[in-house]
């Protein structure tokens, strides 16, 4: 029952080169940058882009492949799109039954099981309206319905959340979770939103310029990022290097003390908030201390956080005291300490 | 206040030849309802009348029917094919715009004529015969008039956001349902705007229609023929004539365009 696939697209000087597997209830998110494919790789799995080689198979069937493609109306499959594409000229029912009266349900049946779908998703009384008069969230629903209401066995999701306001996009985002738990096919969440994936998702697969460069659980890729994209998301100083003992030499140039030995190369890791700054050296514990240069100062909400130039160059979020205290101009010369322990190292 | 000021910049090098067009276009109209003789006019509401007004309402629907159902597909054809050399093709359907109506009908002669191209299989096959007759005048009609159509409805087409018939596909919806449930809804409004263009230009065609369907009251003269016949015997009959068209065209156009036209209700 697994969804099995090779994706391999061309299209000019773009490649996409990716594989999937699916099992059966789980909820896959592809994770990448403007750009990476993920597009892509949903059009090619909606079978409305045939693939340049590689396969698609699923419980048995093959969807695309050497000599077999079967089109998109004829795969059993459900697609969320990023902006919903709901039809604007038929009412919320009409558009739910859509799906099922296309595969050939009776209109009787398909209206009184798209009506069921629309309470489902908390929208009985909105039968009669236009997608017009729909508020985002209330449009994001009718989609949901629509894709769910024929039963695929492959849900795709194109950025369900990414036309939501703030304020609606938590609750939806929520409820979307229920409805895939419920959900017994194969799921794949297109997302540029890490915290969409790592909410929704069982599985993430970070797609970079067309290839899978990690995937795993949500909790194991936030905790070991593998690339810079990857880190900048879940928000870690990221660095390559070497490890020598409790040496590590790091390939941007410069080097960090670690607590627990290793040797060859690693990744290493730590979040911003393990940084302190300070204005003149710091004396003391066993600690990575090196001078920087402020870069940058940004205000998160409720923290500040730095730019620095290094080596290494890092990020740390300060508190409204400290940065009180040390004034940060750009250009201004400081000290930057990382406790070893806070430091996380893991094999290339 | 601000209205006025905003008036006031309106620069006159556009006023000036703007409302010259304006007159231009409304003068000649309000000419002819000025010098209409409307004591004499039951008098001159003939049966003849009646009869070229309804054979022009008549052939002017049919061709309009004939546009929409050859019209549309072509129009979607050139639309979202992707057809290698779509643009040659749609030069060519917009060819009779530009055609005078005269050379249309006697290209239409010389292929659906008695001994023509394709009429003398008609004939020789079928014994059907277009030309002098009202299926004639329906066909000159077309001709002339489909191009409206054509270019209202692929203007429309390809406006029209295409991801929706994929949405339409990811449903379950074959090419036939997609386009009749999905695309052919969301191009209503050009497709109503192209038909009234199309009703409009066939009700006043006149010269393709007395080349290939001739002159003969009752079967092929139409409105606009039995206006410029009768300019030469009875001015005055011409005068009445042309009202009574001029009405009916701006009655069927201005209730269709509150229905219709104006956008989105």
């Amino acid at each position: 029952m697994t969804l099995d696939a090779e994706l391999r697209v061309t299209r000019g000087t773009f490649s996409l080169d990716l594989d999937v597997t699916i099992a059966p209830g789980e909820v896959v998110a592809l994770l990448g940058p403007n750009g990476a494919g993920k597009s892509t790789a949903l059009r090619a799995l909606a079978g409305l882009l045939p693939l340049t080689s590689g396969h698609i198979t699923v419980a048995e069937s093959t969807w695309d492949g050497a000599n077999a493609f079967v089109p998109a109306e004829k795969r059993p499959i459900g697609v969320v799109f990023q902006d919903y594409l709901l039809f604007a000229h038929m009412s919320a029912l009409e558009n739910v039954a859509f799906g099922l009266r296309s595969r050939g349900t009776p209109k009787a049946e398909a209206r009184a099981e798209a009506a069921r779908w629309l309470d489902r998703v908390g929208l009985s009384g909105y039968e009669q309206t236009r997608p017009r008069s729909l508020s985002g969230g209330q449009a994001q629903r009718v989609a949901l319905a629509r894709a769910l209401a024929t039963g695929p066995s492959l849900l795709l999701l194109d950025e369900p959340l990414a036309a939501l306001d703030a304020s609606t996009r938590l609750q939806v985002r929520s409820e979307l979770g229920r409805h895939l738990a419920d959900f017994g096919g194969h799921t794949l969440l297109v997302t540029h939103d890490p915290l969409d994936a790592m909410v929704l998702a069982d599985r993430l697969v970070i797609l970079e310029g067309g290839r899978a460069v990690q995937s795993g659980p949500p909790a194991e890729v936030a905790r070991r990022p593998r690339t810079d994209y990857v880190a900048n998301l879940v928000g870690l100083n990221f660095y390559r290097g070497r490890a020598s003992g409790t040496q590590v030499g790091l390939d941007g140039g410069g080097g960090l003390t670690i607590a627990e030995p290793v040797d060859g190369p690693v990744h290493v890791v730590f979040p911003p908030n393990a940084v302190s700054l300070h204005a003149a050296r710091p004396e003391g514990s066993p600690r990575n201390v090196w001078p920087v240069t402020v870069a940058a100062v940004e205000q998160h909400a409720h923290t500040t956080r730095v730019r620095l130039d290094g080596p290494p160059a890092v990020l740390a979020d300060i508190t409204t005291a400290t940065l009180a205290e040390l004034r940060l101009r750009p250009g201004d010369a400081l000290w930057a300490a990382v406790k070893a322990t806070e430091v996380h190292v893991y094999p290339a | 206040m601000t209205r006025n000021r905003v008036r006031g910049r309106l620069p006159v090098v556009l006023v000036l030849p703007a409302v010259a067009g304006l007159a231009f276009l409304l003068v000649p109209l309000a000419g002819l309802l000025v010098k209409t003789p409307w004591t004499s006019l039951p008098t001159l509401l003939s049966a003849e009348v009646g009869e070229a007004l309804r054979l022009s309402l008549i052939c002017a629907s049919l061709a309009t029917v004939l546009c929409l159902v050859l019209g549309i597909p072509l129009a979607w054809l050139l639309a979202r094919s992707g057809l290698p050399g779509r643009g040659f093709l749609r030069a060519l359907v917009t060819v009779p715009l530009v055609l005078p109506p005269v050379v249309g009908g006697v290209a239409l002669l010389l292929v659906l004529g008695r001994r023509g191209l394709i009429g003398e299989h008609l004939d020789a096959w079928f014994g059907i015969s277009l030309p002098f007759t009202t299926a004639g005048v329906v066909v000159a009609e077309a001709f002339v008039a489909m191009p409206f159509l054509v270019i209202s409805v692929e203007g429309a087409l390809r406006a029209a956001d295409p991801r929706y018939e994929e949405a339409a596909a990811t449903l379950g919806a074959s090419k036939w349902v997609t386009f009749r449930r999905v695309t052919l809804p969301s191009v209503l409004p050009g497709v109503v705007a192209g038909a009234v263009l199309c009703w409009a230009r066939a009700l006043g065609e006149f010269g393709a229609t007395i080349t290939f369907a001739g002159n003969f009251p009752g079967e092929t003269t139409t409105m606009p023929l039995a206006v410029y016949l009768a300019l030469e015997t009875d001015p005055d009959a011409a005068i009445v004539l042309s009202v009574v068209l001029l009405l009916v065209s701006v009655g069927v156009l201005a209730g269709l365009r509150d229905r219709w036209i104006s956008g989105p209700t």
